[in-house]
């Protein structure tokens, strides 16, 4: 049971409204910048004629969860990537890795934090729709269980084929997200990012991180038996000249 | 105290070098009141688009790569028992403890909120390679206390603990093996989950592997670098009976190192890259063939070997190729997916200069103060 977007860059006819909401209910300072910040959380930019809005992409499987060193970077049961800010120790390895390059981080702070969309994650938690998708004034921005959306989104491009790209933005793109786009126009045309994996990323690290014990212990034998055999080795010449030295 | 005079007296030179190092540290002290009063942003050329820079690249993936020398020369006294080459593990051991303690100040500049630094000991995920990485930083700089705590020890004439730390020296190094392999080949396990961002020129699933075994080349680089130098700053003799094996070691470390990168790149169709070589090809070019290619060539020649400078030049390249590849798997790599350049501001170099610049100020304190080299150094007549 985890919910999610879907955003329709089709239907949207980029007045801001989300960015505007998404500000008010996270408590973000003013203003509304061009492109996301640590300030500003979701965006709708127009690209050559179409518009298309800029959040977290809530991966199932997310990078930045895996990568965080202190845990701060959770995924909820709910569908919402969240942050802790009081974990944060600011290593950025989170806006180094996440394939869709979300996190954002204060640059202007002597304290700094990361800031990324985390899909209302209080909100929805208590059974609402993100703030974004409650103010939409055409339906760009559907909030709902992610597999009704996946529903919808399928329904959407098999009865308008011409109207959309057979393509679900977040589908398969790192393992599958949470929020999930559709496009009339190529998504690559669009600014979104379309050579991330269609695996998990955490795999990656994870299938050297799980063997570091059996590499330790493996490892830790061997080396041990250097030592015993070549300290075996000298005692033994050292005992032999000791001898050779007593009989003379 | 029956310490070499000539070691003291060598080392209070006021020259160029000790000027310039001096000039560094005066505006290394400014640029860090900055960075802790206006935020990285002030200081840094680093921005959303490209969160890791020098700090990053030099001052943390170079400096614990260099500092490979010291879980090399322990391993090969202690567990090879190698012992004729027990006279250059005081210095290698120094080299690598002043390694991790910089790499550690530089993460205090590089981390948002170096403060809580001690939150990985608190809020564990074993999920991540950072993780890792700042529980060998950690656990590694205390073995390389412990290693180096005898020299300290043998000045002050604590014998009985001295004597307790020998007791414990296999297990030590021993343990200090394990994390040093875990540690060089997690920082290349730190780029396993961007396939999609490193150029191909340097991505391989092998990451870890490359890391491990470059470092191993450049530690031993870093070792004759060291000795040269400690030639050079205290009237001490080469131990080209010492250093001539171990380049041979390096060879072999950085003939390994080559060949794999060759074949992966052969085999994972990076070569294309080269044909004709961007601006990635030449950087590929230039960090393979100062660090591996020519290092390699020179040191097969056992003329150059045998020869200090021959030797000590060969050991200046490999050392430089391995920073060239560090800088490109964490910059030159990464900018094309970032869709932006990255150049160092004057200040973030500072930094790292700064860093250089105590690292060569605490070892000559160091060789002053404690009987590094032990063995009394012949007198040159100087």
């Amino acid at each position: 049971m985890s919910v999610g977007l879907l955003y329709d860059s089709t239907r949207c006819v980029g007045c801001g409204a989300c960015s505007a909401a998404c500000k008010e209910v996270n408590d973000l300072p003013p203003p509304i910048e061009e492109s996301t910040t640590a300030y500003t959380w979701t965006v709708v930019q127009n690209v050559g004629g179409a518009n298309v809005r800029r959040l977290c992409f809530h991966c199932l499987d997310p990078t930045c969860v895996s990568v965080c060193p202190v845990g701060a970077l959770q995924k909820t049961a709910e569908g919402p990537v969240v942050y802790d800010a009081s974990r944060c120790i600011g290593c950025r390895y989170c806006i180094m890795a996440c394939p869709f390059g979300v996190p954002k981080y204060q640059w202007d702070q002597p304290v700094p934090v990361v800031g990324k969309c985390i899909l209302c994650a209080g909100r929805v938690a208590r059974g609402l729709p993100t703030a974004c998708a409650s103010v939409c004034p055409t339906g760009a921005t559907l909030f709902g269980e992610r597999e009704a959306l996946v529903g919808e989104a399928r329904l959407r491009i098999a009865r308008a084929p011409d109207a959309y790209v057979d393509h679900v933005y977040g589908l398969t793109e790192a393992g599958g997200t949470s929020v999930l786009m559709l496009s009339g126009v190529p998504f690559e045309s669009l600014g979104l990012r379309t050579n991330v994996p269609k695996q998990p990323l955490p795999l990656l690290t994870w299938r050297i991180l799980s063997e570091i014990p059996s590499f330790v212990s493996v490892w830790g034998a061997f080396l041990f038996g250097i030592h015993w055999i070549t300290k075996r080795r000298d005692d033994v010449r050292a005992f032999e000249a000791a001898q050779r030295e007593q009989r003379r | 105290m029956t310490y070499p005079a000539a070691i003291r007296r060598g080392a209070v030179r006021m020259g160029f070098w000790e000027a310039f190092c001096a000039a560094i540290l005066v505006a290394f002290a400014g640029v860090t009141v900055l960075r802790f009063t206006r935020g990285l942003g002030a200081v840094t050329n680093l921005s959303d688009r490209f969160p890791w820079g020098l700090w990053v690249g030099f001052d943390v993936l170079c400096g614990v790569g260099l500092a490979a020398g010291a879980f090399t020369l322990t391993a090969i006294v202690h567990i090879f028992n190698l012992r004729r080459f027990e006279p250059i593990v005081r210095p290698t051991v120094l080299t690598g403890l002043l390694g991790y303690l910089l790499v550690i100040v530089g993460l205090f500049f590089d981390l948002g909120q170096p403060w809580r630094i001690w939150h990985a000991l608190v809020f564990w995920n074993p999920h991540s390679v950072m993780f890792e990485v700042a529980w060998c930083v950690m656990l590694y700089t205390a073995v390389l206390a412990l290693e180096f705590s005898p020299i300290v020890l043998e000045r002050f004439r604590l014998e009985r603990l001295r004597r307790l730390v020998r007791t414990i020296t296999t297990p030590l190094v021993i343990g200090g093996v394990i994390l040093s392999t875990l540690h060089q080949s997690s920082l290349g396990s730190l780029y396993l989950i961007v396939p999609e961002k490193l150029h191909p020129l340097w991505y391989t699933p092998l990451l870890p592997f490359l890391f491990l075994v470059s470092a191993v080349g450049a530690g031993i680089g870093m070792t004759i670098l060291e000795s040269y130098l400690s030639e050079r700053a205290f009237g001490r003799r080469l131990e080209m009976d010492l250093l001539e094996p171990l380049a041979r070691g390096m060879v072999v470390a950085l003939g390994v190192y080559g060949l794999l990168r060759i074949i992966i790149i052969v085999k994972s169709g990076a070569v294309a890259a080269l044909r004709p070589p961007g601006y990635e090809g030449w950087m590929f070019l230039l960090e393979f063939g100062v660090g591996v290619i020519i290092p390699v060539g020179l040191l097969l020649v056992e003329r150059v070997r045998t020869n200090p400078t021959g030797l000590t030049v060969a050991a200046l390249l490999a050392v430089l190729g391995f920073v060239m590849n560090r800088l490109n798997v964490s910059v030159t790599g990464m900018e094309a997916a970032a869709g932006v350049r990255y150049v160092p501001s004057w200040m973030e170099v500072t930094v790292s200069l700064g860093l250089v610049a105590l690292g060569f100020g605490l070892f000559a304190l160091a060789v002053r103060y404690l009987p590094v080299f032990p063995e009394p150094t012949a007198d040159r007549g100087a």
